[in-house]
């Protein structure tokens, strides 16, 4: 394996007129988690696209487990496991046969991938539902069942396209639970999302894009402090207009979003002291967080 | 560098020159053997419920076979020198092998397509949309064989057709069956939803099931409109399949198969650059 996984430089898409993928470059190293995130339509779902030799690009290089794509994509899929955003699933087949079927795609023999589907099961937590119609599965278990399809070849690399769209609280952190099972065996995951604390859990370093532009790169530790190194304090409840009026001169910044006013403060003591005991007011002070990275990034107010 | 050569990449996409300023693109096979899964996986589904699904591609062909051929039958006499049900079953057997061909290319493998998204699933393995296309294009025409033959054995079986001199229509029974499979393909891969399936239905295959010498014999048209059917793949087909089943020889056979073999092969390569503008963009 090179010490690259993945690697983009100034990849670029069009759709006619529309430039969804600008100059992006970026490389993932092999056993790390990556995040790609982005507001939606920033391109992510292209730029896997284009990961995985499905879509072409107009122009730049990308090599996927060491092999150059879009024209060595197949030798590449080989060795790589998707999770796709859409859960795409066989209906006609049990869970099991989910396995078999998609064993033989990779060219694995029947009796290679059936000496696979019950640690796979095991690992996926669906021991008790091999033999379960795909319609019987809840969002939980359909997401399990897509992450040990994408295991039947043993990847390398895991590419995953919102992992957890869409998934309860407990079904999410069991997800979460497996992937870091994985990451520990030394795969190499990029994922897409949409939930900062996914990222900020999972992920060595991240990516964020806007309008298929690069905004920010780094480990997500490093990006909170980089782009905001202080922390904050929320208020709703109020006229978020005339509080900013007020709290302005004690914080270092402050943005409104909706109904809520966000202070940066090097010291809550003055913010907090003004909100204390004010009646209809809901305030809360905590260290910075790459959601406000994101929002701080790509615009707090609606984009749509 | 001239960029009006074709270059063949791993991807199985082969790219020709650029045209209007834009590049055509081929979805082609990986290589001779990968589709065979994507036919297997077709084949594993179909086998979990192989006896209904059997009796429902059987059944309508048969009413007509049995309806027509016994009630106008009675009208009508002999055609063409045989009893009319002798003439007709030649006919059902070709217009079966079109019907089941064309259904499953176009209804379940829309399915497979664009609502259950079967084929990106496939296509995130080795596998590519090319090795995807002909694996549905061969399932298709596997069926069509499957419905071809079962009537074509029924027919035989009581004394409407003729054996062994039947067992040539089997090749020929292949080849409309691939021909008519990848001419439905070409309407999935335009298709926006289900209900675009109905023009192709009643604006193609319906006038060709009628004009086609199915159900009388192609001379009894005007000369225009002979020249007309002729054009279109189900006359050759008859043609072909007929005279096998009443043992007789066969006339003008390799232009009759000159013509399936050219629908086969120009329907599929339009829906190979068709699929590879939807699929892989």
């Amino acid at each position: 394996m090179p010490q690259n996984a993945i690697e983009f430089c100034d990849v670029q898409k069009r759709y006619g007129d529309k430039t969804v993928v600008d100059g992006l470059t970026f490389h993932v190293r092999a056993g790390e988690c990556f995040g790609l995130l982005g507001p939606n339509g920033a391109g992510k779902t292209t730029t896997l696209k284009m990961l995985l030799g499905i879509a072409e690009p107009d122009a730049g290089t990308i090599v996927l487990a060491g092999e150059s794509i879009p024209a060595r994509a197949r030798i590449a899929r080989q060795r790589v496991g998707v999770v796709p955003q859409f859960d795409n699933l066989d209906p006609d087949f049990t869970v099991r046969e989910n396995l078999l079927v998609f064993g033989r795609y990779f060219g694995l023999s029947a009796s290679k991938t059936r000496a696979k589907v019950e640690p796979l099961l095991e690992f996926a937590r669906l021991e008790n539902k091999a033999d379960a119609r795909v319609a019987e599965l809840s969002g939980g278990m359909k997401r399990r069942l897509t992450l040990a399809r994408a295991l039947i070849n043993d990847p390398d690399v895991l590419v995953m396209d919102e992992p957890t769209t869409g998934l309860d609280p407990q079904a999410r952190h069991l997800i979460w639970e497996r992937l870091r099972s994985l990451l520990s065996r030394g795969k190499t995951i990029m994922l897409t999302t949409h939930f900062m604390e996914e990222a900020e859990r999972l992920c060595d370093r991240l990516c964020i894009i806007e309008e298929g532009r690069k905004i920010a790169e780094g480990a997500p530790h490093a990006l909170i402090s980089q782009e905001i190194g202080c922390d904050v304090i929320e208020v709703y409840g109020a006229a978020p207009a005339a509080l900013r009026e007020e709290l302005s001169p004690f914080a270092v910044h402050t943005e409104i979003s909706g109904e809520t006013l966000f202070c940066y403060v090097d010291d809550p003591g003055p913010v907090n002291a003004r909100l204390a005991g004010r009646q209809g007011l809901r305030y809360l002070h905590r260290p910075a967080n790459l959601e406000d990275v994101f929002l701080r990034l790509t615009g707090r107010e609606m984009q749509e | 560098m001239d960029t009006s050569s074709s270059v063949r990449t791993e991807t199985g996409q082969r790219r020709t020159g650029k045209r209007h300023g834009r590049r055509i693109r081929f979805a082609m096979p990986s290589n001779g053997s990968h589709w065979i899964a994507v036919w297997r996986r077709n084949y594993l589904v179909w086998r979990k419920l192989a006896l209904a699904s059997m009796f429902g591609n059987l059944a309508d062909p048969m009413i007509y076979l049995f309806g027509l051929g016994f009630g106008l039958g009675l009208m009508v006499g002999h055609v063409a020198g045989v009893p009319y049900i002798d003439f007709l079953a030649a006919g059902t057997v070709a217009s079966s092998v079109m019907m089941s061909a064309t259904f499953e290319a176009m209804y379940s493998g829309f399915s497979r397509m664009h609502v259950q998204r079967t084929w990106e699933a496939i296509m995130h393995t080795p596998l590519t949309l090319g090795d995807i296309v002909i694996g549905e294009i061969a399932w298709a025409a596997s069926k069509a064989v499957l419905s071809g033959a079962a009537i074509m054995v029924v027919a035989g079986a009581l004394g409407y057709a003729h054996f062994p001199s039947m067992l040539f229509a089997l090749p020929v029974i292949a080849l409309a069956g691939l021909a008519f499979a990848s001419l439905a393909m070409i309407v999935t891969a335009l298709a926006p939803s289900y209900d675009f399936f109905m023009f192709y239905q009643t604006l193609v295959i319906t006038p060709m099931l009628l004009l086609s010498g199915v159900f009388f014999p192609l001379d009894q048209l005007p000369a225009g409109v002979r020249h007309a059917a002729l054009a279109l793949p189900l006359a050759h087909a008859v043609e072909l399949i007929r005279p096998a089943m009443l043992g007789r020889p066969m006339t003008a056979a390799p232009l009759h198969l000159a013509v399936l073999l050219a629908y086969a092969v120009a329907s599929f390569l339009i829906c190979s650059a068709l699929f590879s503008r939807r699929m892989t963009r």
